[in-house]
């Protein structure tokens, strides 16, 4: 099955067409997402033997040979962030049916969360730079549907910056796309992989690196690009909010990884030292606005930024420990910020508000969400044996091995105003005087708490069996760091 | 002609990064798609523009006259998409003016909501 | 406030006709020389639109009572199959076959299955395209 690495992004595609032709039949809309992802998860799983067992997978497109066609390679990197992507869809889908309301399920919710898969997973998958822009904007696609999706007054007002925002930086992405083929000629990333260390024009390169940077650091959020971020993110209902932010930023990140390891080394010294300090000015910005607001939503939203840092402080140092704990720490983030999302929307969905000083006193009607909450917050913190803490490890290992020791002391120091962020909902959230909650039906309560333990669960495993996933990453971080991995096996053909 | 290229798409770059700083949400519409053609363009030159026969092997076409298809490829895929994108965008400014009762950007600032 | 269109609707009448014989015209030209499915599905669109203006929305839809969305979904599906069918055949996903046949009053012509690809596009890029002017167009 030469094809095999194409399933996570047709089967998706596949059923949203489907639902398409029927939005009305909420339940089998309902069923049908909830198969199709299931389907998608099992198809990566498939893929992830397959890479594990023979390595790095490619498939041209329309069998032209492998730099003219449209190559689509899955390595163990991208197969680790398609299931991650994938299982996280699953549990918000979970989630969305009793929070997303009837209304926003007849008017074509699932395809569009499904569309968004499409892009996600081909965005992770793709080997071509050109076709990674197409998938990006599928996905774009998908989430201005899924952002104005309801037609409150402030997703309106909100969805047009982000509409805006994301045309330049589409443009921008031409343009980079444009130089960077008058340059190399070609734009496969294996081809340019083999292409980019013969060319002597340094400067031009660095320059269009550069150009690449500002592009992807516009989807992830980087600093100072993340203008956008807080404001966009805070308008669609909790489900959505979660889907964005764990999965969008993370394409960003993805295109970051992979063409500053694969292609754009030339010249190390000034731009993955560039990458290095604008990682940190974007953990130290994150930090501000996640200590500065008394909002839940707004937290974790700004925890989104935080993370983004120290996942691209970690690829920039450009060893084995910073790779590989960059790697396990996107995926642990990609699982801890939705399962902080689901919370946060259920705590919004209880008290009616997401303004943390008309919270207070939870504990005592609901006891449980409150140590899951907590055990979620330790998480995302880095507090052994939960999941931040490996990947974290690595990333501060990674940093002390190489040139940025100053680096790895400001995310160790920030890794404490996580805490703080976070514990600031427990404290205000959970003790305290009981506040005026709404009443929440039980059925329903569990719909949306379930779904959320589960994730919760999820990320506690992937914590405490560091061990067990260890191999994977290793595995991923290898292929990251020798670029000719990825290029034999795609120009092999 | 590729001066004479560089210097139109610079234009129509600043033109649109002008629309696009505007208050009026139409004026932007205008100037994003107009950003957007200026991408093309550039593409189009950064491709090269010597060739003049079509890029289909047939009598007479060497390789020295033949365009180069891949930039025409790519560009038709990117306009489809910002024709995509900039009628998604029509839609929503008219549907958000009809909500919100205004198309002035200034008084589109999200910050009653929350501090 | 209507004026008088007799003369726009006379000439409609004729014009779109042509409109749409030169859409399926453009839309088979579409593989050796310039033309093809979202061209084709273009020109079908400025029919439809030019039948909208001369009438009125109401009327068109009674002429012509298609969901526009069910329309590009049914579209998306045949670009679906027709790329997937390369999965049963175990060759890379969108690798397409051809060949050439004597059909009756064409003479030698060739087959494509990118043909039927490209009916999946001219379904989506009507769909799509009809799908926005109507949203735009429909409330005054």
């Amino acid at each position: 099955m030469s094809n095999l690495l194409l399933f996570p992004i047709i089967i998706p595609l596949l059923f949203a067409t489907v639902l398409m032709l029927f939005p009305k039949k909420v339940y089998l809309q309902r069923l049908l997402s909830v198969i199709a992802v299931v389907l998608t998860f099992i198809s990566g799983l498939f893929l992830l033997a397959k890479v594990s067992a023979d390595g790095v997978q490619a498939v041209t497109l329309g069998s032209w040979p492998a730099p003219f066609g449209i190559s689509m390679v899955s390595d163990m990197f991208s197969v680790l962030l398609v299931l991650s992507s994938t299982l996280v869809t699953l549990f918000i889908l979970f989630y969305s049916i009793p929070t997303i309301g009837i209304r926003r399920e007849r008017s074509f919710y699932y395809p569009a969360v499904l569309f968004l898969m499409v892009g996600v997973n081909g965005a992770f998958t793709t080997g071509d730079i050109f076709n990674l822009f197409v998938f990006v904007e599928v996905l774009l696609m998908a989430s201005y549907a899924l952002i104005v999706h309801g037609g409150e007054k402030s997703q309106m007002r909100e969805s047009i910056k982000y509409v805006l925002v994301n045309i330049i930086s589409s443009a921008l992405f031409v343009v980079a796309v444009a130089y960077l083929y008058s340059v190399t000629g070609t734009l496969n990333m294996a081809d340019l992989a083999v292409k980019i260390p013969e060319i002597e024009a340094v400067g031009i390169l660095t320059v269009i690196a550069i150009l690449f940077l500002v592009v992807f650091g516009f989807k992830a959020a980087i600093f100072p690009l993340y203008f956008w971020l807080p404001g966009s993110y805070f308008a669609p209902p909790g489900a959505v909010l979660a889907l964005f932010g764990a999965l969008l930023t993370k394409v960003g990140i993805y295109a970051i990884m992979r063409t500053y390891t694969l292609f754009f080394t030339m010249n190390i010294g000034f731009t993955h030292e560039v990458l290095a300090i604008i990682a940190i000015l974007t953990v130290l910005a994150g930090c501000v606005g996640a200590l500065a607001y008394f909002d839940v939503k707004k937290i974790i939203i700004y925890n989104i930024i935080i993370a983004v840092g120290v996942v691209l402080f970690g690829i920039s140092q450009m060893n084995v420990a910073g790779t590989e704990g960059a790697i396990f720490y996107l995926i642990h983030d990609m699982l801890i910020k939705a399962a902080l999302f689901l919370l946060v929307g259920i705590l919004t969905i209880i008290y009616g508000t997401s303004d943390l000083r008309k919270m207070g006193g939870l504990m005592k009607s609901y006891p449980v969400l409150g140590w899951v909450f907590l055990v979620t917050a330790f998480g995302l913190a880095g507090i052994p044996p939960l999941s931040g803490f490996p990947g974290k490890l690595l990333i501060v290992q990674g940093g002390f091995e190489g040139t940025h020791f100053w680096g790895s002391i400001i995310i160790l120091a920030t890794s404490l105003l996580v805490l703080l962020s976070v514990m600031r909902i427990f404290i205000y959230a959970f003790w305290g005087e009981p506040k005026k909650i709404l009443p929440v039906d039980k059925a329903r309560y569990y719909a949306m708490f379930v779904p959320t333990v589960i994730l919760v669960a999820l990320t506690i495993v992937l914590g405490v069996g560091a061990e067990l996933f260890m191999p994977f990453i290793e595995d991923a971080g290898e292929v990251l760091l020798n670029p000719s991995l990825y290029y034999d096996a795609v120009l092999k053909e | 002609m590729e001066i004479i290229m560089s210097v139109a798409i610079g234009l129509m770059f600043m033109a649109a990064v002008y629309l696009i700083l505007s208050k009026s949400l139409i004026r932007i519409i205008i100037g994003t798609s107009l950003l957007s053609h200026a991408a093309h363009l550039l593409f189009l030159t950064m491709g090269g523009l010597g060739g003049i026969a079509p890029p289909v092997v047939s009598d007479g076409v060497t390789v020295n006259d033949y365009a180069d298809p891949l930039p025409q490829a790519l560009i038709l895929t990117a306009i489809v998409i910002a024709f995509a994108v900039t009628s998604f965008f029509l839609v929503l400014a008219y549907r958000a003016y009809q909500e919100l009762g205004t198309d002035n950007m200034e008084q589109l600032r999200g910050t009653e909501d929350y501090e | 406030m209507r004026t008088n269109d007799v003369m726009l609707q006379t000439a409609t009448k004729v014009v779109t006709f042509i409109i749409l014989m030169f859409a399926v015209h453009i839309f088979f030209a579409g593989h050796y020389t310039p033309g093809g499915g979202f061209i084709g599905g273009l020109l079908t669109t400025t029919a439809i639109v030019l039948l909208m203006l001369a009438f009125d929305i109401p009327t068109v839809k009674k002429v012509l009572p298609i969901n526009y969305v069910v329309l590009t979904a049914v579209g998306l599906l045949f670009a679906i199959a027709t790329a997937s069918a390369s999965i049963i055949f175990d060759v890379p996903f969108f690798t397409h076959a051809y060949d050439y046949y004597d059909l009756p009053l064409f003479g030698e012509t060739s087959l494509h299955s990118a043909l039927l690809f490209d009916i999946g596009v001219y379904l989506v890029v009507v769909g799509v395209t009809m799908t926005i002017i109507q949203t735009i167009g429909e409330d005054e």
